[in-house]
């Protein structure tokens, strides 16, 4: 579909609207066109990276001063809706990319920025965040990788798991404990893809988002300068939640623009296919269900841009980030699984997208803190102990 | 050629994707009833110049004649890497007809001192007269380098290959000269982000008919040379047509194709 309905945007400047019809253009013309094909054999569009790169859009929530493009996370964000909407693997890889740079950009020291964050912001270079392991993926904190202190550095020795561009990446976010047990002995890495030891295992299957590379890390040995250390040793467990935060809001923007994927297709079937004499929109069996698709859809969004507004704004901003990844991502698995009941046969078969989106819905409900986790840090920071 | 000096001509129109109509009291196209859009063609031009200019140095200026909202054209063309724009926006202009609009237009051209070559696309997908690339280059006294698939710069000589229904021409003439190009002269780039902030901050000179000398009484719908009398939307599609297969049907198939000069 070359021709995607317009979504009605509120947006701040003229230079926010012209990103986004840049957005749009590129999203209808490169990546809608491959997104099925690819995803049906398993391919890794990297050199849609590269062209996301050279038009700037792969460091938008970053400073100019680095390369990035300065752009409030409310702009940002409709940014990774509009990719996520033509193709969830590459919507979703920018705002994994993104979370990447996330500690670098927020508790590497001026010199360390200075020296690293134009590199990862400023091209199209692809990073990778390494939280998730084998056997901790909800209890984070009981991460084993250790990082053993060498003369000059750092060794990290572990397994990692799950993580989006493993091998395929050119940087990597890793986690690994340097101290006690729990979340004070964790410390944070910035280890380039290159690094002798670091390897991607073979990547997983998945049920869906089959393009985007998943797959273990392992660190063999990995040596790591003691200025490639983000943030002071034991503050690891913070430099992951806080770049969760601000991802979290990525994975609600790509759960909207998904959900909106099927709701276009959807509704456009409903306008053609005729049944007992008559459109199918005609029947309110139908058309409610795409009402109450609208209705999520916006609801969802307008959710994870008041979130992103107070972020922008300077405003604490982790309960509504949760609160708008859980209702996002749950909205998307609901309407998803509606459209393909509006397309009947259709939308059971690959011919239609449709399908396709309803197994995209269900990964978005599990990474990045699964709904559960969601719910419990919003139950958290309301009940007091 | 030291550095080249290039103005682009570029229209906005209403995007080929929307339902296009004309306005019932004149005839003249409804440009608020559609989305408006650099036209397609006009971004290769702009490719073109950008190519030009990143080979031999210099300059590309945008020259778009049109109502307040082709500032949005404008802009991208800017965000593609042209340099500066000369708006001409008049409301006098309306309904203007192709002598007119390209008298107008080289009027605009005459404002910017030293332009070495002009490249515009060879037909707008809303008017497609196809007929202002060589009526300004008529009216600017330069050699016109029509329907170019290719465009070469070498000293002061510009070559093209021209392309049309008849076949391949090598053209070749001295600068300053016209040139107007074809679809299958280059992939436009989309622009950067860094390049829409860029835009922002690039020169738009915006131009009314006072500015350029025209007597508003010259141009517009009044003035016109064509009028369009009556209009009525395309019939909609025909049945089509229907071939059995008797043996023969692939056979029949390419005649049908061949009739329609679409093989
Ligand atoms: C496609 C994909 C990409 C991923 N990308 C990355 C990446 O780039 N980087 C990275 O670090 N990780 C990544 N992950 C990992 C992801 O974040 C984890 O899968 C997720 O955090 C869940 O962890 P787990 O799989 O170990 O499930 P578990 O933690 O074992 O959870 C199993 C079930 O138990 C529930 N559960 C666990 N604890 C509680 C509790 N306290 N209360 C209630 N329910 C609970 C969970 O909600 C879940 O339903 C990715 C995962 C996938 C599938």
């Amino acid at each position: 579909m070359t021709n995607a309905r317009e979504v009605e945007r509120q947006l701040p400047s003229q230079e926010a609207r012209d990103l986004l019809a840049l957005t749009s253009d590129i999203a209808s013309r490169e990546l809608a066109p491959r997104a099925a094909a690819a995803e049906e054999r398993r391919e890794f569009p990297r050199d849609l990276f590269g062209l996301l790169g050279q038009a700037g859009l792969l460091g938008l929530p970053y400073p100019e001063e680095y390369g990035g493009g300065g752009q409030p996370y409310e702009v940002y964000l409709q940014v990774v809706e509009e990719l996520s909407r033509a193709w969830l693997t590459v919507g979703l890889g920018t705002s994994v990319h993104c979370l990447s740079c996330h500690g670098l950009a927020t508790f590497g020291s001026d010199e360390q920025r200075e020296r690293w964050l134009p590199d990862l912001v400023g091209g199209d270079l692809l990073g990778a965040y390494c939280l998730s392991e084998p056997h901790s993926g909800s209890d984070a904190a009981a991460l084993r990788t250790r990082a053993e202190r060498t003369a000059d550095g750092y060794r990290l020795s572990g397994t990692k798991a799950w993580v989006t561009h493993g091998g395929v990446a050119d940087f990597y976010l890793v986690l690994a404990r340097t101290g006690e047990d729990g979340p004070k002995g964790i410390s944070a890495f910035l280890v380039d893809g290159g690094t002798p030891g670091l390897s991607g295992a073979s990547p997983e299957r998945k049920m869906g988002l089959r393009s985007s590379v998943t797959s273990q890390v392992v660190l063999d040995g990995v040596e790591v300068p003691v200025e490639r250390r983000l943030g002071a040793e034991g503050d690891g467990f913070r430099v992951a939640m806080a770049a969760l935060d601000a991802g979290r809001l990525g994975i609600a923007a790509g759960a909207v623009g998904v959900a909106q994927a099927a709701l276009d297709v959807a509704v456009e079937y409903a306008g053609q296919r005729t049944a007992f004499g008559r459109p199918i929109g005609e029947f309110q069996g139908v058309s409610f269900l795409i009402a109450d698709a609208a209705a999520g859809i916006e609801a969802a969004r307008q959710l994870y841009l008041a979130a992103a507004r107070r972020k922008d704004g300077g405003l604490p901003y982790g309960r509504q980030a949760a609160m708008a990844k859980l209702v996002a991502t749950d909205t998307c698995m609901r309407v998803t699984t509606d459209m393909v009941q509006v397309l009947g046969g259709a939308g059971y078969v690959e011919d239609y997208p449709v399908e396709r989106y309803m197994r995209e819905a269900k990964v978005l409900q599990i990474v990045e803190g699964t709904n559960q986790i969601q719910r419990m840090v919003i139950a958290r920071s309301l009940i007091q102990r | 050629m030291e550095t080249m000096n290039i103005v682009v001509l570029i229209k906005q129109v209403p995007d080929t994707w929307s339902e296009r109509k004309l306005t019932d009291t004149d005839h003249t196209l409804d440009r608020d009833a559609a989305d408006a859009v650099i036209d397609e063609i006009n971004e290769r031009a702009v490719e073109e110049a950008l190519l030009l200019k990143e080979a031999h140095g210099g300059k590309v200026t945008v020259v778009s004649m049109g109502p307040d909202r082709a500032t949005d054209a404008i802009r991208k063309a800017l965000s593609m890497g042209a340099d500066e724009a000369v708006h001409i926006s008049d409301a006098a202009l309306h309904g203007s007809d192709t002598i007119q609009t390209a008298k107008v237009l080289a009027s605009a051209i005459r404002t910017i001192e030293g332009v070495d070559l002009v490249v515009a696309g060879n037909e707008a997908t809303d008017g497609r007269a196809g007929a202002i690339p060589a009526m300004l280059a008529e009216l600017l006294g330069l050699p016109q380098l029509t329907h170019a698939r290719r465009v070469e710069v070498e000293g002061t000589e510009v070559r093209v290959e021209r392309e049309t229904e008849d076949g391949i021409t090598h053209l070749a003439a001295e600068l300053p000269a016209v040139v107007s190009v074809g679809e299958k002269i280059n992939e436009p780039r989309y622009p950067s982000f860094k390049g829409i902030m860029a835009a922002k901050k690039k020169p738009v000179t915006t131009l009314g008919l006072g500015d350029l000398g025209i007597d508003p009484s010259e141009v517009g719908l009044a003035a016109a040379f064509t009028s369009v009398v009556e209009s009525a939307p395309k019939p909609p599609r025909g049945a089509g047509e229907r071939v059995e297969d008797q043996g023969d049907g692939g056979v029949r198939i390419v005649e049908y194709l061949a009739a329609q000069k679409l093989v």
